[in-house]
């Protein structure tokens, strides 16, 4: 086996702390890493070795737990998931765009846990049934409807992409709002009218000019543009049925 | 938050995206050959003037210019807010006036001819 | 220790400088400028028409001026590029699923397209282009 090679990396870094700051600065690393690193490999070094006081989030480093997302070069990225082979000079880490700044690249997703919450990401079953008649079933066809709009890993690199997100902060977002298409293309749920309360207001599909930003930073293919395109569709359907037909409702 | 009426304005808006999509390039292909003295035959008082007589030439027209219109108004109004005019009631009012002065304009014309 | 967040605002009217993607976005939206001049430019074709054949003359003659012919050539790309933006985007707006699998996204796509072509050398025919 051929030997890792090693590469001198430079990393500039936002650093910002609540307690002494009132502005982020970058700081400058230069830390020595293998060349089949990521850039979360080349910060925990920074970590372990040059300056302990550096805050991040990571869990998995294999692009599955979603909790490593950062702007790489202004791009949004799962910090496990930056091969530094793809970066030359200078690689500019900050934390994700859109979200306030608790601390170094650590955000607060207050936010967007809120928003999750409201789009009702959960099974609302047609009919509920005792355990004792058995499990609601699914032919995969059904599963494939939504299956695509299932693999969120809620890591928010969408809301970091979507400049109508960082314009207008109400904006239910990408991800929250796919996940409520996810359930509504359910075969087995039928809450899609709950969640409409919250998809067709202005801050749900509407605040969405179709940038499509989000599906293309996804780690997870989830494509939430093309979720959020079907949504305006669906929930203009809606309105005609709710406001042209007589007695008519969605 | 009740729901939003945004459909009134997003589905002529969706249609007329594909009215321009579809039916555009060639228009503007066609007063652009015009433009560059090679006027195509159809474009002649004569057969224009059958064309925009006839009721489907009508229907055709109008469905067109109104649809394009109203899409053209609609995307525009977003890029005053994208680029940073915040004043969405006043863009949305005069943008959508516009679009629908520009329609009336075009059915009281083509049923003049 | 108390949570002092530090918010950093997206710049609103600069912020589509920071990404290539978000340039790409802004050029899509304001191709709806070029078509909607156009379109104006229409309705005035119609009152030309409306007017009888001197008037249609005039117009078609005004076409002819160096303004005229950068401007429609502008409108061209805009409409062009709306077009394929808008082909493009069709595959998400409008996933067919047949069975377990679906229609590949390229072929919704492509169909369009196929049709856009089609529709527009049948208007070239019946204006008597070729």
């Amino acid at each position: 086996m051929t030997p890792l090679k090693e590469r001198l990396v430079q990393l500039e870094v936002l650093r910002y702390n609540p307690d002494t700051d009132t502005e982020a600065h970058f700081q400058r690393y230069e830390v020595v890493c293998q060349e089949e690193w990521v850039v979360l490999d080349a910060l925990n070094k920074v970590k372990a070795d040059i300056d302990p006081t550096l805050n991040y989030r990571w869990s998995c480093h294999m692009a599955v737990c979603g909790s490593c997302g950062m702007m790489i070069n202004g791009e949004p990225k799962l910090s496990c998931h930056a091969f530094l082979r793809d970066y030359e000079g200078v690689i500019r880490v900050e934390p994700l765009a859109h979200f306030p700044v608790e601390r170094d690249l650590v955000t607060a997703p207050d936010d967007f846990m809120e928003k999750l919450k409201r789009v009702k990401p959960y099974m609302i079953p047609k009919e509920k049934k005792p355990i004792s008649e058995g499990e609601y079933k699914q032919t995969p066809a059904q599963l494939m409807k939504f299956r695509q709009y299932s693999m969120c890993i809620n890591c928010m690199l969408c809301y970091a992409a979507c400049p109508q997100y960082g314009l207008t902060p109400s904006f239910i977002g990408p991800a929250a709002l796919t996940l409520a298409h996810r359930y509504n293309q359910d075969s087995r749920d039928g809450g899609r009218a709950e969640r409409q309360e919250v998809v067709a207001t202005h801050e749900g599909v509407w605040e969405c000019t179709f940038v499509g930003a989000c599906s293309e930073v996804c780690p997870a293919q989830v494509d939430p543009a093309s979720a959020l395109q079907q949504m305006k569709i669906t929930s203009s359907l809606d309105w005609i049925v709710e406001h042209l037909i007589p007695g008519g409702k969605p | 938050m009740a729901k939003s009426h945004k459909p009134v304005v997003w589905f002529p808006f969706a249609a007329g995206g594909t009215v321009i999509a579809f039916c555009m390039p060639v228009i503007v292909l066609l007063t652009l050959l015009a433009a560059l003295g090679h006027a195509p035959a159809g474009l002649d008082y004569q057969n224009m003037h059958v064309f925009a007589r006839s009721g489907l030439g009508k229907l055709i027209i109008f469905g067109v210019v109104a649809l394009s219109l109203w899409s053209s108004a609609h995307r525009l109004r977003c890029t005053c807010y994208d680029f940073g005019l915040r004043a969405d009631t006043l863009a949305a009012t005069v943008l959508y006036a516009a679009a629908i002065f520009g329609s009336i304009a075009a059915a009281v014309f083509l049923a003049r001819i | 220790m108390s949570r002092r967040p530090l918010v950093r605002e997206c710049p609103p009217t600069t912020w589509y400088f920071r990404q290539p993607r978000y340039m790409r976005y802004m050029s899509r939206e304001i191709t709806s400028i070029f078509v909607g001049a156009y379109c104006v430019l229409l309705v005035v074709g119609l009152q030309r028409l409306a007017d009888g054949p001197m008037a249609w003359e005039g117009f078609l003659l005004a076409l002819q001026s160096p303004a005229s012919i950068v401007f429609q050539i502008l409108a061209l790309v805009a409409a062009v590029y709306h077009a394929a933006t808008w082909f493009n985007a069709t595959q998400k707006a409008m996933p067919i699923q047949i069975g377990e699998g679906f229609v590949p996204g390229k072929l919704i796509s492509g169909a369009h397209y196929a049709a856009w072509a089609v529709l527009s050398l049948i208007v070239l025919i019946l204006a008597g282009v070729f």
